[in-house]
């Protein structure tokens, strides 16, 4: 697993009060994880935080799942 | 309107996590003044505070993990994590939990806060300053704002009647649980939440309360002794932290279900001073008639309440003005009442404070005890009145006044009485 990844992964867990095993590549923030609007908004903002990059609002609504965060960061990250 | 009473007690205070620790501290002549620790108090006037002991769980100590989620706590400032606390207690306390439909929406929330989230702002301001809009978490403002204890509450508890919330300063819990007793009273709820709370102590608020000269600040080396009403050497209030909630319920409604009553609230009473934004009015009028308003409504004389839990917040002006209203309301019966400020032992607790001292009272005409006044080595006027100094005493308690007055000019009485069949 890469680096952005481990670090995605650990975000979500702290901000989302989930176990880590659930946080997989494919699990929904909404769907799976129990985070509401609210929770993805905050979400988003601490991805930005961790990797010092700016993700337009455009962008972020396209971010649905884990993997998708990590995707886009993998681009994106400087 | 329909009778309505207490059946249930719920209690965050800087004495104690629980109603009965708390009670067995206030009755033993425990002050929870200390100085803080939890953040740089050096360059500011007053370094004390009465603050909830925090820990396990165990002993009287506050846990928040016990009440709510830490993924949740950390959206919302404390004032929310102790009302939920308050809330939850009391509503085990009373044995009621509504889950089918009829039972939610006929139960409702009305918890109120003099300030709300203060420390959250404080932090946001100044992340937002450094780092800009983009920082700015969306659980801001919904984590701050003083009714998202009712909502919280509402939410966690399934609570679907009236939610509300009272914001009078420091009448706040008392304005709180009598509103909500007349929603109980005209029939728009059964069962209601109600009380304040308050979680103000940071640098912010200490800063502010100093520049209108209402604290302390002549006790940062004996913080026990720096809340002393109506003593002569008294400086200004201590503040203190924590909630305050009582479940009231409709009379009937208790019976019902064999629920424990604990008293009934007979008499609510309001009034403006039309004075001053932070000082009462001098001639003690608005107190007077707020409380002559309550003794109306309650149907009762002024020489049949035996004790009056006071607003005593150990300021210099208040207190003898409070003091001179009650001697003008009982006249030459003075001497047959007794009358306390239990801020002496948990400071002042603000929005939470009627509610809190909603509960002390409740607690004295359950168990014949009249909680003390701390400090009060020399009173600074005479009067016929017993101001209980430094020991609780023991003697009949049937019918309690409650006062609390807040900035602004706003004034709250309360008359409880002790239930008979």
């Amino acid at each position: 697993m890469s680096d952005i990844a481990e670090r995605v992964k650990k975000i979500v867990v702290e901000h989302l009060g989930v176990e880590a095993d659930k946080v997989t590549e494919n699990a929904s923030f909404i769907d799976d994880l129990g985070a509401d609007s609210l929770d993805t908004v905050e979400l988003v903002m601490a991805f930005e935080e961790e990797f010092g990059c700016e993700i337009p609002d455009d962008a972020a609504e396209t971010i649905l799942t884990v993997g998708d965060a990590i995707k886009f960061l993998e681009k994106n990250s400087s | 309107m329909r009778r309505v009473v207490i059946t249930g007690l719920g209690l965050v205070s800087p004495l104690a996590c629980g109603v009965e620790a708390s009670w067995k501290k206030l009755t033993a002549g425990q002050s929870a003044a200390r100085r803080i620790d939890q953040f740089d108090v050096s360059d500011l006037s007053c370094q004390i505070a009465c603050q909830i002991p925090r820990g396990d769980g165990s002993d009287g100590t506050f846990n928040p993990d016990d009440w709510m989620e830490p993924k949740e706590q950390r959206k919302v400032d404390d004032f929310i994590i102790y009302a939920m606390a308050a809330a939850t207690q009391a509503l085990e306390n009373a044995g009621w939990k509504p889950t089918d439909y009829e039972d939610q929406i006929r139960t409702g929330v009305m918890i109120g806060s003099g300030i709300g989230g203060l420390q959250g702002i404080e932090k946001a301001s100044l992340l937002f300053n450094e780092k800009g809009p983009r920082r700015l978490s969306p659980f801001f403002i919904p984590g701050r704002l003083i009714n998202l204890a009712s909502g919280y509450i509402s939410i966690h508890h399934g609570l679907k009647g009236p939610n509300h919330a009272v914001v009078t300063a420091c009448s706040t819990g008392a304005h709180a649980i009598g509103d909500a007793s007349r929603l109980v009273g005209l029939g728009d709820a059964d069962v209601m939440l109600a009380g304040g709370t308050e979680s103000p102590i940071c640098r912010l608020a200490l800063a502010g309360f100093a520049a209108c000269k209402a604290l302390s600040t002549h006790f940062n080396d004996d913080p026990t002794k720096a809340s002393r009403p109506y003593d002569r050497d008294r400086d200004g209030f201590v503040m203190g932290e924590g909630s305050g909630v009582v479940v009231l319920e409709e009379l009937e409604h208790a019976k019902a279900r064999g629920a424990t009553i604990y008293a009934e609230v007979i008499g609510y009473g309001l009034s403006g001073d039309a004075y001053h934004i932070t000082a009462p009015a001098e001639d003690g009028d608005g107190a007077y008639r707020c409380m002559m308003a309550a003794v109306n409504r309650a149907g009762i004389e002024p020489v049949d309440i035996d004790y009056i839990n006071a607003h005593g917040t150990s300021t210099p002006m208040g207190d003898e003005i409070e003091l001179g209203a009650v001697e003008r309301l009982f006249g030459n019966a003075a001497g047959k009442t007794a009358m306390s400020s239990t801020k002496s032992a948990t400071g002042h607790l603000l929005g939470a404070a009627g509610a809190v001292e909603a509960i002390f009272s409740t607690l004295a005409i359950r168990d014949n005890i009249v909680p003390p006044t701390l400090n009060l080595d020399h009173p600074s006027i005479d009067t016929a009145i017993d101001l209980v100094p430094h020991n609780a005493q023991q003697r009949t308690v049937d019918t309690v006044l409650s006062n609390s007055f807040g900035f602004g000019g706003t004034n709250a009485s309360l008359v409880l009485r002790r239930y008979d069949a």
